[in-house]
C-alpha cells in the first residue's frame, strides 16, 4: 500500500525555515502568512488492509519518522 | 564514531593530551569494550537525514552506550553526540535549526550552572568559558514545563552567556536526572590548548578523565 506522511513543526515551535520561504515569497509579491516548512515521506508498505498500514505507519511515525517533542505527523493512505 | 562522525579523532586527540587512554568504538560494535566514560563525538552521522541524530539513535553501538549509562557510566555527547542522545531519549530536550538559519562557527561564552557534576568539577558556578560552537542544528528546545521540571532538578548545566542560536533560555548543555549523561553543543576537544584560542574545553574532558580515572581506581581498590 502506498502511503504518505506529513511531518510538520509543532504549532509554537518556532519554525525559521517557514519564515525565511514566507519572506522569500513576499520579495516575489505574494501576500502569505503562517508559511511553515515540513517533510514528506513516500512510503511502499506491504500490509494486508488499511487499518495494518496505519497502525503501521504510526508505529514508523512515533519511533522514527518523527520527534514527537517537536512534530506532528499525518499519515495519508492512497490505497 | 558513525558514519558522517567528523570529531572522532579531535576528540580522540584532546583525551589523549589529557592523558587518557582513549579508544574509537566504530558504531557498528554491539557491545563496548572495557570503558570509565564514553565520548559521542560531534559530525553529521548518518548524513544527518530526516533529523540530526535520529539514525545513528539506532545503531548497535548507541545501544550498547543506552546499556552502559543506564548502569551508571559517565557519557559526554558533544555536538552531534548530543543530538543522538537527545533522539535516544538519554537526555531532554531536541535541537532544532539555529534562528537564525546560520551555521554558526565561532568562540563563544558559557556559564557553568553545576559545578557538582563529574564533568563540571573543575570549574566552579557561574564561571565563564570560551569554547567554541560549529553547527547549523543547535538550537535546544524544551516545551515549558519541562523547561521547569529541569530548572528544578538543575539539569541545565551550561547557558550561552549571550544568545547564540536561539536555544530555550540559552541552554547549551544539559544532563540526565542521575547527573552521569552530559550533552552541549560547544566543542570542548577544540579548545584543549591554549594554541587554538582557549583551554576551557579541557576542564571540562580533564574533569571527565579525573572521574573516570576515580572510579577504576575505585573498582580496583575497593
Amino acid at each position: 500500500m502506498r502511503v504518505t506522511v506529513l511531518v510538520r513543526p509543532k504549532e509554537g515551535i518556532l519554525d525559521p525555515q517557514g519564515e525565511a520561504v514566507e519572506t522569500a515569497l513576499e520579495h516575489l509579491g505574494f501576500a502569505v502568512s503562517g508559511a511553515r516548512v515540513g517533510k514528506v515521506v513516500d512510503l511502499e508498505v506491504d500490509a494486508a488492509d488499511e487499518a495494518e498500514a496505519r497502525t503501521k505507519v504510526e508505529q514508523m511515525c512515533e519511533r522514527l519518522l518523527a520527534n514527537p517533542l517537536i512534530e506532528s505527523y499525518e499519515i495519508e493512505l492512497h490505497g | 564514531m558513525y558514519p558522517g562522525s567528523n570529531d572522532d579523532h579531535d576528540a580522540l586527540w584532546a583525551l589523549a593530551a589529557l592523558d587518557a587512554e582513549a579508544v574509537p568504538v566504530w558504531h557498528g560494535e554491539p557491545e563496548l569494550p572495557e570503558l570509565d566514560a564514553v565520548v559521542l563525538p560531534g559530525g553529521f552521522s548518518y548524513g544527518d537525514y530526516l533529523r540530526c541524530g535520529a539514525i545513528a539513535r539506532f545503531s548497535p553501538a548507541t545501544a550498547a552506550v543506552r546499556d552502559f549509562a543506564e548502569a551508571g557510566g559517565l557519557v559526554l555527547g558533544i555536538c552531534n553526540g548530543f543530538q543522538v542522545l537527545c533522539e535516544a531519549g538519554l537526555l531532554p530536550g531536541a535541537l532544532l535549526r539555529n534562528e537564525s538559519l546560520q551555521f554558526i562557527c565561532r568562540d563563544v561564552r558559557l556559564t557553568v550552572e553545576r559545578d557538582d557534576l563529574p564533568f563540571t568539577a573543575r570549574c566552579t558556578r557561574g564561571q565563564r568559558l570560551v569554547i567554541p560552537v560549529k553547527h547549523g542544528d543547535g538550537r535546544w528546545f524544551a516545551p515549558p514545563d519541562l523547561v521547569a521540571e529541569l530548572e528544578a532538578n538543575r539539569q541545565i548545566v551550561l547557558r550561552y552567556a549571550e544568545p547564540c542560536n536561539g536555544s530555550v533560555d540559552d541552554v547549551a548543555g544539559v544532563c540526565n536526572a542521575r547527573g552521569n549523561v552530559l550533552g552541549l553543543m560547544p566543542h570542548p576537544e577544540h579548545a584543549v590548548d591554549p594554541l587554538l584560542g582557549s583551554a576551557d574545553g579541557a576542564l571540562i574532558l580533564a574533569a571527565l578523565v579525573d572521574a573516570a580515572r576515580d572510579r577504576t581506581l575505585r573498582t580496583v581498590l575497593p
